[in-house]
């Protein structure tokens, strides 16, 4: 498939130029099955989605997804990775960020830079109870508003809990 | 008249609404000011269930996200874990494949032709357009013996190889759909209440549409020439010679206009697979137990409601450890806002009839 080849050269040129522009906040780059993923510092991501958004043309945040780390992370290591794959289109060159979050700590929300985060960032919220700062209107998106718990977590039983919903 | 704002609900038991889904709306006199979708209804924690789900067993269940085009679904989720696990797909199988799935692109737009009349009033429409996408449903049983859930896409490959006579019968069906399409465009294209109810109705600009994320022919309706199927084409796609119908003006009409002409273009897709159906095996040989190694994918393709993308992350084991899908009408439902404001109250079914929802991949 003319999946990755095609555009590697330009994903690598988006990737150096993300690396020299924000030293401290790149922390690491990942290339598997032709897919590259930037792993990134909380606090920079903003800054990276307006820069790759306005400066390097990626038009597209695709989509949020959250995984939680509950049986794989280290002891006290942070409990949440969310990942914002966004994309250059129509050219279709496509980066995956990552970045790391503890249980207890808010991201800022990628609404402000990005307005398709809006519903992607509210189903973060209630399936895994991420917060994310500066987000319009962050409530459930799926489950009732008293609903208790957050679905999507490991600890979360796939059968439900008695009295629930 | 004074300026007086009214809260209307709509829904979640609406005719017109697609299934289960509820509008909060704000209107002041006819117009809308606010729209504001509720959903969740029908959300059956799929995403978590399929991380307690073999990578194979989770194949059927992806039926039942927009389950009026299941086999797009298949296609989707089977393609991301063949890249997740490594499996090459042997081109015969992958050109079945199109057959199956631009059959369902083409059944999926008459299902929406025929709802989306009907919203706004001319139910003539849906019988003819059911009445067309029965023969290709007919086509799907003959298959599989499914007609709405098939689960015709397996991973490596597809369950059973088709044959001549097979061949010959899609050939008789793709005859007959012009014909059903004519119809319907002479009864519509130049209809005077179908065009007031559609011209200008629900627009939405280039820039906007892509801010909001919205993909699939609603997004070319805008005039973006976006479709995965040749931006990152996937399963032989690159191969295959067809257009990329685009809309102008971004309202109710192109919308239509567009998904019509996708019918012909998938009825060309087709002809040509059956063509040139290449010799060889329909499926790769696939352990009955799939483990994978770890890993993490993201694909996408380019199904009849917009741009379906599954990420799947891997841990060694026989099951998935976190499946996330994109649901195109998940994302293209945020921008029912946008589209509504300023326009009567009325409109608001068709716009929402324009985007082509459905409900079971919205909630998952």
């Amino acid at each position: 498939m003319p999946d990755a080849a095609s555009d590697r050269f330009e994903i690598r040129q988006a990737v150096d130029q993300l690396s020299a522009r924000f030293p401290g906040e790149v922390l690491a780059v990942a290339v598997e099955k032709g897919e590259t993923a930037v792993h990134l510092g909380k606090k920079g991501l903003i800054l990276v989605l307006r820069f790759l958004k306005e400066e390097l043309g990626f038009n597209a945040l695709e989509d949020i997804v959250v995984l939680d780390n509950l049986r794989t992370a280290a002891e006290g290591g942070p409990r949440f990775t969310v990942l914002y794959q966004v994309g250059r289109f129509p050219a279709a060159v496509r980066l995956r960020l990552a970045v790391a979050v503890g249980e207890d700590e808010i991201l800022d929300s990628a609404v402000p830079v990005y307005r398709s985060a809006d519903w992607a960032e509210r189903e973060a919220y209630d399936m895994f109870g991420l917060r994310f700062d500066g987000h319009p209107d962050l409530r459930r998106i799926y489950m009732p508003e008293d609903f208790e718990g957050h679905p999507l977590r490991k600890d979360f039983p796939l059968q439900g809990r008695d009295g629930g919903v | 008249m004074a300026f007086k704002e009214i809260d209307l609900n709509m829904g979640p038991q609406h005719p017109s609404t697609h299934g289960v889904l509820r509008l909060k709306l704000a209107v002041d006199n006819e117009v809308v000011l606010r729209v504001e979708p509720v959903i969740g209804y029908l959300h059956r924690g799929m995403e978590k269930l399929w991380e307690s789900l073999t990578y194979t067993q989770v194949v059927p269940l992806t039926d039942r996200l927009d389950y009026i085009a299941s086999l797009s679904n298949n296609l989707g989720y089977v393609l991301a874990a063949e890249k997740l696990a490594g499996i090459d797909v042997p081109r015969r199988a992958r050109w079945i494949r199109i057959v199956l799935v631009e059959l369902q692109r083409l059944a999926s737009h008459l299902a929406w032709l025929g709802f989306m009349a009907n919203d706004i009033g001319a139910m003539s429409v849906l019988l003819y357009g059911f009445e067309a996408r029965e023969t290709v449903l007919d086509l799907f049983e003959e298959y599989c013996g499914a007609r709405l859930t098939i689960h015709g896409i397996r991973i490596g490959g597809v369950p059973r190889d088709i044959d001549a006579a097979f061949a010959v019968r899609v050939r008789k069906v793709l005859d007959g759909i012009p014909k059903w399409l004519g119809d319907i465009r002479a009864l519509l294209d130049e209809n005077r209440i179908w065009k007031q109810r559609t011209v200008g109705v629900g627009r939405i600009d280039a820039a906007d549409a892509v801010a909001y994320g919205l993909t699939g022919p609603s997004l070319r309706a805008s005039g973006v020439d976006w479709d995965m199927r040749k931006a990152l084409p996937y399963s032989s796609y690159d191969e295959f010679d067809f257009e990329v119908p685009l809309g102008r003006n971004g309202d109710v009409y192109d919308r239509y206009l567009v998904r019509l002409e996708e019918i012909n273009q998938s009825i060309r897709i087709v002809r040509q697979a059956l063509d040139g159906l290449p010799e060889g095996e329909f499926s790769a040989k696939v352990p009955r137990v799939l483990k994978v190694a770890p890993g993490e994918v993201f694909h996408t393709i380019e199904a009849p409601k917009g741009v379906l993308g599954f990420y799947i992350k891997s841990n060694g084991t026989d099951k998935p450890e976190r499946v996330k899908m994109k649901s195109p009408s998940f994302i293209n439902l945020q921008s029912l806002e946008h589209m509504c404001k300023g326009n009567l109250f009325s409109d608001v079914v068709g716009i929402l009839g324009s985007l082509d929802i459905v409900l079971g991949e919205i909630d998952k």
